[in-house]
């Protein structure tokens, strides 16, 4: 044994360790492939030794080989081997090398999972962190799923450095395997509140990814997240939480109100710019979801806009580029703020930083409106002029374009300096994006009818310079570059909207002319296509014998230049070519036998108007009936060979290559040209016989066009003329609309002051007032979408999200009750005992509006049919739903209303708001009435009564508006502690069963704080004659609960009490056994407790108007009477208290303030009243009144209680 | 959510790669060799975000950068991270090598690239921040190399010097943390 391990450390010395491979490497510079596969021969040679010494060197080497690009794939099962090793040293590395090169698909995974278990659960911290950080890197569904209980457990670790891991590598656990998030949740929400400050990091890290992709899943936890956030010192994770809320706030606008505040102070005070850069962040996505307009908030964007501005003109460029970045976000809903920095914006477009130039070019977007327009285009052209490096240029190509464009061209006044902008663009060099302006062109030639002359001329123009697209390659062979796609705008517009052209023979002898054989096959395809248009024109305008025989000439060249197209490569090209030369033999035929209709018929053929077809057309097409895509056309042959497959697959390929190759040879020449032209120009820079054009010249387009040629591009000297020729003039075209447009502006300041000394004048002569507004209003653009009929526009479609995210599956609605926390469907099938509760249905969002015709009695009823609904589901089932989902919705809707008094008010707004509604609903039924003679004074009653009777209620309303605070807000119904001993905590609380009386509900909440596991709890009451517990079917005994508590876990449970008399206060003797289970077996233990069964929980809040009140207590009904003294508490929160733990209702306060008047209402339709006096002395007097005496005195013992 | 984190010389040789989501390493040099190609071609004076780089990520996804005198330091996130956190990130990764390698270069990086990964394990985790502070990071790596050596002296390790190889130039040996500009240093949390 001593020897053999001798004898191994021996030969580990002979090998070459990680540093000696390395070493190696840099030394075989020249032939390191060599190299290095001699190593990995070395490599295999050392995994085959039993040592694990050797093979941990080996598998160390080999990660390193696989950074440097090796497949390192087939040792896995070598890397498992040093995995499993004991040792930390060896362990590491494999984990090392398995975290580098395994992934979900990796087969040798299977292997690992009890090896991973026993290393999560290994005595020794760094073992187990080592395999956490590891398995964080490739974990699958497998093994999150086996693993998911280990992980659990881990979370609940005494050691916060396993804590911390387990819970990140949590985050894994539920990408690959969904179904662990609802058990883990409530554990992973503990963690937000550990005492470690890392493990709580983690466990915010970790909910924000989840909150990021299904935001309304996690809106409960803001209180718990506002909490961390106002106490929190710890900057990372301040800013996690803070981006959290920019995620969630968009759904939840009260919350973004309730953030403002916190957020604003966090901007004043911190000191880190990167907390800064986050809460200005939020505060904009919260601005961005309240409605705007409200002064305050104007306060906060200010303050936004101008903390952006030091960000954006620090000297630190990371600043500036943020700051850019933010303040695009404000800009879509804010731009006027942010059009006050628009100088500081325009500066950022002459920074040297190109991320800076792009955030800028963003928010230009923003910027301009109709005056600046022209003058921001122009500015965006120089740059263009000057930039280096394609992407950039493109960058600003579609920058440009995306601003003329955005609304429809709501900013263009001028569609022809939009059309020589577009023109100009072409003609550039350099750029690869000639389909984007192409597409431009055509849509603006088609939306703006106004513009097709001018338009049809610039593409004529255009064709005709088409040679300037081309370059020419070493071999004679010429070659296009991108911006050749323009010409598929040009030819396209010239020949459907031909009727413009001046001279559509001219552009016909273009289009032949120029070099079409090398352009790509679609382009070409569309000039043969509109060939025949122009044709089809031509003949049409020739009306006299002398034109007609010129149209007789036009035929026969077209007819013997088009032949050649019929041998062409390109399919499409092909197709249209033959189509058209045998569609001009046949017109020639017809033309011979003389047919004089064949002109009407050859126009037909393009008749039409096209239209623009909205974006999602295509997929609102009907189906239409009767078609199945699925069904077989021919029924398949019974026995298919896979031959035939394969010809077909191999005669697509060659259809396939032969499409893709030709674009190949294309680039191919063109950057030999490129080459070739960059060796010339370096030649002829440094040879001083050839004369240097400026380069403003080489851009001219008439020298462009000989350019580009090598053995053409001889600069040419631009010649002074003081008449400038069309052509050559180094402005660029577009240039001369600008300087229109500052004429026209000084003219028309001049004429603004000429018209404000006339206006008297300018009144009796309107018609000239007129023709100033014409001149100024841009041409109609058509804005129209084609669309089948019947379809609409819309986009909810799907949530976007591909299939295959695993956040898909992650959209889980966390506050449904769980009751099996430790069981996991593939482990453990739980039988679902009668425990568990229905989902609480949806309660429609229509059901809100009042249907039925008698306005707030129809709202009544209504909410009757809803409570009866749920009462009958309740009646199915044979234990009632707990309320806990709605509890925790409610829970938020308090504490965000809470402390909040604008929002209590919007929400009285809300409400009389709806009354209106009620109010136009009762007009409409006026007038249908007023149809229904036979009806109508019946109706006039109703309608006098139900006003009376919302009068009523508003009255009361106003009366009480100070506290409607309290009474809007939902109770949230706090936990009671029910006894607790050192190793378990109970708690617990009550809550009424809507419209039974009979019945509660008590949910008991049990906390394991020991550090040892908790099993067999058995729940037990002593029943009293008016209470008992419902156990289903094995009366008297205690019920046993399926749950093992974890340590540090908690679970909720909720119990049925059947209660024979609601109107008194019950105690109930109960008992908890338990087993802990310690390292030496289990052992038992009890808690005794008693459990208390206010009456109160089944009081509700009646609405009643004083009237009624003073009514009912001057009636002889209430016979129960009670009084009682409290001392210390104000009368004030006396009210809020009991109007929130007891649901009473403020009737009325007297106006001095010390007394009021409280009812409420007992299930049992018993009244309920209370009279509360602030006395002399201080104290606080109480009597109560009720129909029933047993509920005065046990509703007045609960308030002693409370009061105590 | 971190994608990847590179680390490459000026020369665009691979120093360190770590891929929180899977690739071949086929694709995973030619990553490395794009995100070289975008953030080489930039000065030093600009600013440390770069958007697009087409192989990894898509519009989500950033690159943010730190150069170091003759090392490249890449991270590769999404939206969820913030920016300025992650360039503090960096800083934190590299003041810890430079504790643990005591005047890290990159000789340092080059021949121990398992300890660096070591130590960027207690840093980021699957893609996530795991640790932030120094001291606490600086003490779990202290604690694993005790627990390293006492493992050691039962299997005797060979042990080896940073060898001096003469084709590397001097200058490279010297780089220390580069001065950052005041903005960013006050960043720190």
């Amino acid at each position: 044994m001593a020897l053999t391990k001798l004898k191994g450390n021996l030969e580990r010395i002979l090998d070459k360790n990680l540093a000696d491979l390395v070493r190696g490497i840099r030394n075989n510079k020249e032939n390191e492939v060599k190299y290095i596969a001699q190593c990995i021969e070395e490599i295999k040679a050392e995994l085959k030794q039993e040592n694990i010494a050797v093979k941990a060197n080996a598998v160390a080497k080999l990660s390193y080989l696989q950074m440097i690009g090796y497949d390192i794939s087939w040792a896995g099962f070598n890397i498992i081997e040093v995995m499993s090793s004991n040792k930390f040293t060896f362990k590491r590395i494999g984990y090392l090398a398995a975290s580098q090169s395994f992934h979900q698909d990796t087969e040798v995974l299977m292997l690992t999972t009890n090896m991973i278990r026993k290393d999560l659960s290994s005595q020794n911290q760094y073992d187990a962190g080592v395999t956490l950080s590891g398995l964080a890197c490739f974990i699958n569904q497998d093994l999150a799923r086996d693993l998911a209980n280990d992980l659990m457990t881990l979370l609940s670790s005494t050691k916060p450095y396993i804590r911390k891991k387990a819970v990140l590598l949590m985050y894994k656990v539920f990408l690959s395997f969904p179904d662990a998030l609802r058990p883990a949740f409530p554990r992973l929400k503990e963690k937000l509140e550990d005492p470690d400050p890392g493990v709580q990091s983690a466990a915010v890290n970790v909910i924000c990814e989840l909150a990021r992709k299904n935001p309304k899943n996690y809106l409960s936890l803001a209180p718990i997240f506002f909490k961390l956030m106002t106490s929190s010192t710890n900057n990372w994770m301040l800013i996690k939480i803070i981006k959290l809320f920019g995620a969630l706030t968009p759904l939840e606008p009260r919350l973004g109100k309730k953030l403002i505040e916190p957020l604003t102070n966090l901007i004043h005070s911190t000191s880190a710019m990167s907390l800064l850069y986050e809460c200005i962040n939020t505060v904009i996505a919260v601005l961005i979801s309240i409605s705007t307009g409200m002064p305050s908030h104007s306060a906060s964007i200010q303050l936004c806009v101008q903390k952006l501005r030091i960000l954006i003109e620090d000297s630190d460029q990371n600043l500036k580029y943020l700051g850019l970045l933010a303040m695009s976000k404000i800009l879509k809903t804010h731009p006027k703020s942010v059009q006050a920095h628009k100088d500081l914006i325009l500066l950022c477009l002459d920074d040297k930083d190109e991320s800076i130039r792009l955030r800028a070019l963003d928010l230009l977007y923003g910027m301009v409106s109709k005056k600046n327009l022209m003058e921001i285009v122009k500015k965006l052209m120089v740059h263009m002029d000057r930039a280096e490096g394609t992407q950039y240029r493109d960058e600003l190509l579609s920058k440009i374009i995306e601003i003329c464009s955005q609304d429809n061209y709501h900013f263009i006044t001028n569609f022809e300096w939009y059309i020589s902008v577009l023109v100009d663009l072409s003609r550039m060099e350099g750029l690869r994006q000639g389909h984007v302006v192409a597409s431009q062109l055509m849509d603006v030639a088609i939306r703006v009818p106004a513009i097709r002359p001018f338009s049809v001329e610039q593409m004529a123009l255009l064709l005709e310079t088409s040679s300037g697209f081309a370059i020419r390659g070493i071999t004679g062979q010429v070659a296009f570059s991108s911006m050749c796609e323009v010409l598929y705008a040009a030819a396209w517009i010239c020949g459907e909207f031909a009727s413009h052209l001046k001279e559509p023979e001219a552009v016909l002898e273009c289009i032949l002319k120029s070099k079409v054989t090398v352009l790509p096959g679609h382009i070409q395809a569309v000039f043969i296509h509109n060939l025949m248009k122009l044709y089809a024109h031509i003949l049409h305008k020739a009306s006299t014998a002398d034109e007609k025989e010129k149209a007789q000439l036009t035929l026969s060249v077209l007819q013997e230049r088009l032949t050649p197209f019929m041998q062409s490569a390109d399919l499409e090209v092909q197709e249209r070519a033959s189509t058209a030369v045998h569609v001009l033999k046949v017109i020639s035929k017809l033309q011979d036998a003389g047919e004089g209709d064949v002109v009407n018929e050859l126009m037909q053929l393009f008749q039409g108007e096209l239209n623009p077809v909205a974006p999602k057309a295509q997929r609102k097409v009907p189906l239409p009936e009767g078609l199945d895509l699925d069904a077989w056309i021919n029924e398949p042959e019974p026995e298919s060979d896979e031959e035939p497959k394969a010809d077909g697959g191999g005669s697509l390929d060659i259809f396939y290559k032969s499409s893709t190759s030709a674009p190949d040879f294309r680039d191919g020449y063109q950057g030999e040209g490129q080459v070739r032209r960059e060796a010339l120009r370096v030649e002829q820079a440094s040879n001083p016989h050839y004369l240097k054009g400026s380069s403003q010249a080489r851009r001219s387009p008439s020298s462009s066009s000989q350019l580009l040629s090598p053995t053409e591009e001889i600069p040419v000297m631009s010649i002074n003329l003081s008449v400038p020729l069309q052509v050559s003039t180094s402005k660029k075209l577009s240039d001369k609309y600008l300087e229109l447009e500052r004429n026209k502006e000084a003219s028309s300041d001049s004429k603004k002051h000429r018209s404000k000394r006339d206006k008297k004048k300018k009144k009796k002569k309107g018609s000239s007032d007129e023709e100033e507004a014409a001149e100024i209003v841009a041409p109609q653009v058509i804005s129209t979408m084609e669309l089948p009929e019947g379809a609409r526009l819309s986009d909810s479609e799907d949530d976007g999200r591909p299939q295959t995210d695993p956040h898909r599956a992650l959209n889980i609605d966390l506050e449904e009750y769980v009751f099996f926390f430790h069981s996991y469907p593939k482990e453990k099938p739980v039988v679902r005992v009668t425990l568990e509760p229905a989902a609480a249905p949806p309660i429609p969002a229509k059901s809100k509006k009042p249907k039925s015709r008698n306005g707030v009695e129809g709202l009544k009823e209504e909410k009757a049919k809803r409570k009866k609904t749920k009462q009958e589901k309740e009646e199915n089932a044979p234990l009632p739903p707990t309320t806990k989902g709605v509890n925790l919705n409610d829970d938020l809707d308090f504490w965000l209303s809470a402390s909040n008094g604008n929002d209590a008010k919007e929400k009285k707004v809300v409400a009389k708001g709806e009354l209106t509604i009620d109010e136009t609903a009762t007009a409409t039924d006026s007038q249908k009435t007023a149809k229904k003679k036979k009806d109508k004074k019946e109706k006039k009653e109703k309608k006098a009564k139900k006003e009376k009777k919302k009068k009523d209620i508003k009255d009361f309303d106003d009366q009480n508006n100070h506290l409607s605070d309290s009474v809007i807000a939902p109770v949230a119904i706090a936990w009671k502690s029910l006894v607790d001993d050192k190793r378990l905590v109970m708690k617990y609380r009550v809550v009424a069963v809507p419209h039974d009386q009979h019945q509660v509900l008590v949910p008991v909440q049990l906390h394991n704080r020991s550090g040892k596991l908790i099993h067999s709890m058995i729940f037990n009451v002593v029943d009293s004659t008016n209470a008992r517990l419902c156990r289903g079917q094995h009366e008297q005994d205690g019920v046993e609960l399926p749950h093992q508590l974890a340590s540090q876990s908690r679970v909720e449970i909720p119990f049925a009490f059947a209660v024979a008399d609601s109107t008194m206060l019950h105690q109930l003797r109960g008992v908890l056994t338990y087993m802990t289970q310690g390292e030496d077996g289990s052992v038992s233990e009890k808690l005794d407790f008693k459990l208390q069964i206010p009456c109160s929980v089944f009081l509700s809040s009646d609405p009643i108007s004083s009237d009624q009140f003073a009514e009912l207590l001057a009636s002889q009904e209430l016979i129960g009477k009670d009084k009682a003294m409290c001392e210390g508490i104000a009368l004030s929160q006396a009210i809020d208290r009991v109007s929130r733990e007891l649901s009473m209702r403020l009737v009325e306060m007297d106006s001095s303030g010390t007394s009021a008047s409280l009812y409420c209402r007992h299930s049992t339709a018993h009244h309920l009243c209370i009279l509360m006096k602030s006395q002399a002395d201080g104290r606080l007097s109480i009597y109560g009144k009720s129909s029933n005496p047993s509920l005065v005195s046990s509703v007045m013992e609960e308030m002693r209680q409370m009061f105590a | 959510m971190i994608k990847a984190i590179l680390v490459f010389n000026n020369h665009g040789k691979p120093r360190l790669s770590k891929f929180y989501q899977y690739f071949n390493e086929d694709m995973q040099q030619q990553i490395v060799r794009e995100t070289f190609q975008l953030v080489s071609k930039r000065d030093d004076n600009v600013c440390n975000f770069l958007e697009g780089g087409s192989l990894i990520g898509g519009s989500d996804y950033k690159l943010i950068y730190r150069h170091y005198a003759t090392l490249y330091f890449v991270f590769c996130v999404d939206s969820s991270e913030s920016e300025l956190g992650i360039l503090d990130l960096i800083q934190v990764f590299v003041e810890t090598l430079d504790r643990c390698f005591e005047n890290v270069c990159e000789l340092d990086l080059i021949f121990h690239v398992d300890k660096v990964h070591y130590i960027l394990n207690e840093l980021v985790m699957g893609g996530m921040v795991l640790e932030t502070n120094m001291s606490e990071i600086l003490s779990r790596i202290e604690d694993q190399n005790k627990l390293e050596k006492s493992e050691a002296g039962l299997i005797s390790l060979k042990n080896v010097n940073l060898p001096n190889l003469p084709n590397i130039p001097q200058q490279i040996k010297d780089i220390k943390l580069p001065d950052l500009p005041q903005a960013i240093k006050d960043l720190k949390f």
